[in-house]
């Protein structure tokens, strides 16, 4: 009984964790395809495709992605170089020295993107003054800034990644190579780098996802050439549509097929290693028989899977006209905006004949009716609270309240005077009543 | 057999830092040799052997190959291959890759390639395996690609670091005689470095004993077997009961010691300390197991040593008594079996003999640790 709770709560544990994962992810890819302009998942309007549509209209964000990309390329090729160089030479150095060398080459990772956004900044525009060069040369060049600023840590993260696998490295292999008669060269690019490529791999996919989500250093070089984190964040400052959600869905997607595909591909290598341990040598040196491509692995059809969804979901995207729901939408949407309006406009009667008849009450057993004229006694304007003749009128009445958020509506009935949104507050008898 | 390519090491040596690795070693290889440096771990054999293929530059001295200084040629322009002790088999490349590396280095095409592949391949006993991948082999069968890896690039000198070393026993026996035969068949020079003289002997033309650097011995197996230069080679190359004491008298190539515990008994000098040693000098005498044998009771003379048996074992092809001399000296005598009768000794008192040439006096030294 013991066992089966602890078995339950660790399955309610990995629920929650998952939902904390990602239900964030999964909230925000539904409401990509939710009519409303807000991104929301309830109410659920109509299933529209538009926000895709109207993603790749921005010009603002497929200019972002092209930046982005640029970028990514750059800050990889540059990271994976100065990363492996790191790596290398971390296996090279004096032994004393190595400890010191560790931390002065990861310390990028720990200084904040921030201050390396900025020092690049002002770093290479000093060079540049230094040079003499115009605002308009390389060196201040938006995607050059951003490459250099974000290659400045990105390469570090990248030298972890290769250190890690240098290490399994045996030195007695380049060894083996220069004694057969290879050069220096010819062992690091024959032996070391073939040795390398799955780190290499590694480091480069890293580099591109750090640098194409990279926000803090992007933001003080990317001069002329925005990237698609940098207009997000512009754009979140102007309100949240959909069709970032859409964007969001398709990276999501995006990730989740390389996942796969990367999943089915290593699950191949390890079939085929399989198959040619069993194999005889005759099998070997013609052409072996391998397994299927979809047998015993399962993420390879997962990926079929995903890529026939993905497909039919374009296709559907294209035959689907959500004009007709969106319209139903808006009609009803309209009803009901109708119904409120009558609804309040009723109750707003309601209150307006009590009132009438509170303060006919009132007046009749406290006042004279000759005082009902305003203004007209000082004494009158503090202890009347119920009328609408103080400073601030009934502004805080809630059902002016209402009135204000039907504001822009067409309003048929014409106020009652010193009834309005202010009150009386403007009104030039109850301005003199302050005096 | 073909003349071969000499290697000679010329007052080598070798230090990293304060530590000398190698003491003025003075050797010359033969061509077509099979050579030996035999010591323990950490004795600087290693050292040499990356001084020769070119990984280490001499502190002091010269490496010559075929005659030629090596001083300033890098690893990749020697006419050397190296055996590693773990092989380094490049893992990402298939076994007709790994062998014929040397060829791709000299940019020759797939084709050559594979067919000099299918050659060695045969030559090793391992046909058709090229496609292969080296983890897809057995440790023995590794062994051979690294050979024919080393082959394959024609080298005049096949330098081998302890190469069996990971093999079981078995695998072990079986690869001493096949290196022993693949050196005959090619004729080229093996420089050879084990600590495991079974290894050294069986296929050695000649041997180094090394110690701490220093070259004690170059002989043929059977000299350093039979008549050992230092104490040190004495007690590391097979088997021995060392008895100490100090010379009493010369007799020409013979001497009579006084033992520190067993009594006077006469040996004779090792024949690259004859005229060396004097009266009064501390020596030391080996005896080999095998080289005892139990005399009559009652025997006595300066080739005679009394024991006492503490227990006996039967290991096959001999029988070993584990005995005590006088003064607790522990005294292995080795008893061939060729089938006679075997009385049990435990416990008593026998009497052991043997003869003066199997019993070698050399200086007092330091001997080979357990």
């Amino acid at each position: 009984m013991n066992n089966s709770f602890l078995r339950v709560s660790i399955w309610v544990y990995l629920a929650i964790f998952f939902l904390y994962l990602l239900g964030p992810l999964v909230i925000m890819s539904v409401t990509a395809f939710n009519s409303s302009a807000f991104p929301r998942m309830t109410p659920w309007e109509c299933l529209t495709f538009q926000w895709f549509g109207e993603l790749f209209q921005d010009q603002r964000i497929l200019n972002g992605i092209k930046n982005s990309l640029i970028i990514g390329a750059g800050t990889v090729v540059l990271s994976v170089a100065m990363g492996l160089a790191g790596a290398l030479m971390l296996t090279q150095i004096w032994p004393k020295l190595r400890a010191t060398y560790y931390t002065v080459i990861i310390a990028p990772i720990l200084i904040p993107g921030v201050v390396l956004g900025i020092s690049t900044l002002v770093f290479w525009d000093r060079i540049n003054r230094m040079l003499g060069l115009g605002a308009d040369s390389f060196l201040s060049n938006g995607i050059f800034l951003t490459v250099i600023g974000q290659s400045t840590f990105i390469a570090s993260y990248c030298m972890l990644v290769l250190v890690a696998r240098l290490q399994r490295y045996d030195i007695a292999l380049t060894e083996a190579a220069l004694d057969l008669g290879a050069s220096h060269a010819q062992a690091f690019r024959k032996i070391l780098l073939p040795f390398m490529r799955p780190a290499i791999a590694s480091a480069a996919v890293l580099a591109f996802l750090a640098s194409f989500e990279n926000y803090n250093t992007t933001t003080f070089t990317f001069g002329e050439y925005p990237t698609l984190t940098i207009e997000l964040a512009q754009k979140v400052r102007y309100g949240i549509t959909p069709s970032i959600s859409a964007l969001a869905f398709i990276i999501v997607a995006l990730t989740v097929f390389f996942a796969l595909l990367n999943e089915a591909k290593l699950k191949r290598q390890e079939l085929v290693a399989a198959a040619r341990k069993n194999a005889t040598v005759e099998e070997l040196a013609g052409k072996i028989k391998l397994p299927s491509f979809f047998s015993g692995n399962m993420a390879a059809v997962l990926v079929v899977v995903f890529a026939v969804a993905t497909i039919t979901v374009i296709g559907t995207a294209t035959a689907y006209n959500p004009a007709q729901c969106i319209a139903d939408v808006r009609e009803q949407k309209q009803l009901e905006a109708q119904q409120r309006i009558d609804e309040l406009r009723k109750q707003r009667e309601e209150q307006r004949r009590l009132r009438e008849e509170e303060r006919k009450q009132r007046f009749e057993g406290v006042f004279e009716p000759g005082d009902l004229q305003p203004g007209t006694t000082e004494e009158e304007a503090e202890p009347d609270t119920g009328t609408n003749n103080s400073g601030f009128g009934n502004v805080f009445a809630p059902n002016t309240l209402g009135g204000d958020a039907e504001e822009g509506e067409p309003e048929p009935e014409t106020p009652p005077a010193g009834n309005g949104g202010f009150g009386g507050a403007f009104d030039p008898n109850s301005l003199q009543s302050d005096d | 057999m073909s003349a071969g390519v000499g290697v000679d090491l010329e007052n080598l040596w070798i230090r990293f830092g304060d530590f000398v690795a190698v003491r003025d070693a003075n050797v010359n290889i033969n061509g077509g040799d099979f050579f030996s440096f035999l010591g323990p771990s950490g004795c600087g054999k290693t050292t040499i052997l990356r001084a020769v293929s070119g990984f280490l530059d001499p502190s002091e001295g010269r490496v010559l190959i075929g005659g030629n200084d090596m001083q300033g040629i890098g690893p990749n322009k020697r006419p050397t291959a190296l055996i590693f002790q773990n092989l380094a088999l490049f893992p990402l490349m298939k076994v007709w890759e790994n062998i014929t590396f040397s060829m791709e280095i000299n940019g020759a095409n797939a084709k050559e390639r594979r067919k000099r592949a299918d050659e060695l391949l045969d030559m090793i006993a391992l046909p058709g395996q090229g496609d292969k991948l080296p983890s897809e082999l057995s440790g023995g069968q590794r062994q051979r690609v690294a050979i024919a890896r080393a082959l394959c690039a024609e080298p005049d000198v096949l330098l081998l670091d302890e190469p069996l070393s990971a093999l079981d026993l078995k695998l072990r026996q079986h690869m001493r005689t096949e290196l022993r035969e693949i050196q005959q068949r090619v004729g080229i020079t093996f420089i050879y470095i084990t600590h495991d003289q079974g290894e050294a002997l069986t296929m050695s033309d000649n041997i180094a004993v090394m110690r701490a650097g220093v070259i004690d011995q170059i002989a043929d197996g059977k000299t350093i077997y039979n008549d050992p230069n230092t104490a040190f080679a004495a007690s590391f190359v097979g088997e021995n009961n060392v008895f100490r004491g100090k010379i009493k008298q010369v007799m020409g190539s013979e001497a009579l010691i006084e033992t520190n515990r067993s009594g006077d008994l006469v040996a004779r000098i090792s024949t690259a300390n004859q005229g060396k040693m004097k009266v009064g000098d501390d020596a030391m005498m080996f005896i080999r197991p095998e080289a005892l044998a139990i005399a009559p009771d009652g025997a006595t003379g300066d080739h005679f040593v009394t024991a006492r048996v503490n227990h006996e074992e039967f290991e096959g092809n001999v029988f070993n008594i584990f005995t005590e001399g006088e003064g607790g000296k522990e005294i292995k005598v080795s008893i061939p079996n060729h089938g006679q009768s075997f009385q049990d000794h435990t416990g008593q008192n026998i009497t052991l003999e043997y003869e003066t040439q199997n019993a070698v006096l050399v200086p007092a030294g330091e001997l080979a640790a357990e």
